[in-house]
């Protein structure tokens, strides 16, 4: 298979989810202002977990519990979004 | 900007539910006669450099962080329609999956940054055309595209916070909007950056959202 340049950025992206460990773990805008507002108590758990917080869950190294994580994470995105344009491809010349 | 649940009322839920359904089902119609060869793998790859650079928050001011959306790169390369889809498959499996966003917020979620995001970076970007077409223009108007689709997504989440009867506008919408209007910095530097790095490489990628 010829090396195409979308290779290139799918490799860029697996390489960007490497780096998720160096991520800031600070509350993101809107967790800070539920926080300093006091409505952060009215979220609720979800009703089931996969990979919560972007750790996979069971391996003891956080920083490879997340790198894991965001390997998986980045690789199924790519499936759906390659399979849904895809799949509207083929519809579209139906 | 991931909305968990609780924080907004059943019927705010169920109105995004309904808008964000009724926009995938028109994107879906509104992109198959029009998917290229070089459509297919740029939306995969685009889904994916924006779910893991989703993961890369950044400080910013005072113990606070932010995260790139990537609504305003989709919509630019691909158009508004296709930027829609690209963010649902992004906000789905990160609600889905890794459990960040509620299951019942989903709908919102995909309403703010998803549709929300992708129209005004996307009119932004279309708009800054009047004034010229060099390099340098589709830079600042990607920019600047990037950083209105942040702050107006956070400005809508205010409004969705105070329907819902969660915390009262007149704190919800100053507090928002500041904060974002910061992140929205880093998104419309990194938005930026990665046009650059596609004029440079592969220019054509930018006609794309034409088709």
């Amino acid at each position: 298979m010829r090396f195409k340049w979308w290779h290139g950025a799918l490799i860029f992206a697996l390489f960007l989810a490497v780096l998720s460990p160096l991520a800031s773990s600070s509350p993101d805008g809107l967790e800070r202002i539920a926080e300093d507002k006091g409505f952060m108590e009215t979220a609720r758990e979800a009703f089931f977990e996969a990979i919560p917080d972007y750790m996979v869950p069971g391996i003891k190294s956080e920083a490879v519990a997340t790198i894991l994580a965001g390997l998986i994470g980045t690789l199924l995105v790519f499936a759906i979004g390659y399979s849904l344009a895809r799949l509207l491809k083929a519809k579209g010349e139906a | 900007m991931h909305i968990p649940d609780g924080f907004i009322s059943a019927p705010v839920a169920t109105v995004g539910c309904v808008v964000a359904g009724g926009s995938v089902a028109y994107a879906v119609k509104a992109t198959k006669k029009k998917m290229g060869e070089k459509q297919i793998p740029l939306m995969g790859v685009l889904a994916a450099f924006i779910f893991a650079a989703q993961m890369l928050n950044f400080p910013i001011a005072g113990g606070t962080s932010g995260h790139f959306v990537g609504a305003a790169l989709a919509a630019i390369l691909l158009g508004p329609w296709r930027g829609i889809l690209i963010m649902t498959c992004v906000l789905v499996v990160q609600c889905l999956v890794f459990q960040d966003g509620g299951l019942f917020a989903l709908g919102v979620n995909i309403l703010n940054m998803g549709i929300i995001a992708s129209f005004v970076a996307y009119h932004i970007y279309r708009g800054s055309a009047l004034f010229g077409e060099g390099r340098k223009r589709k830079l600042i108007g990607g920019g600047l595209a990037a950083w209105f689709s942040v702050a107006i997504a956070s400005v809508a989440c205010a409004f969705e916070l105070a329907i819902s009867g969660t915390v009262p506008l007149k704190i919800a919408l100053p507090a928002m909007a500041g904060i974002h209007a910061l992140i929205g910095i880093g998104e419309g530097l990194i938005t930026a950056a990665v046009l650059n790095l596609i004029m440079a490489t592969r220019a054509d990628l930018l006609e794309l959202q034409k088709a």
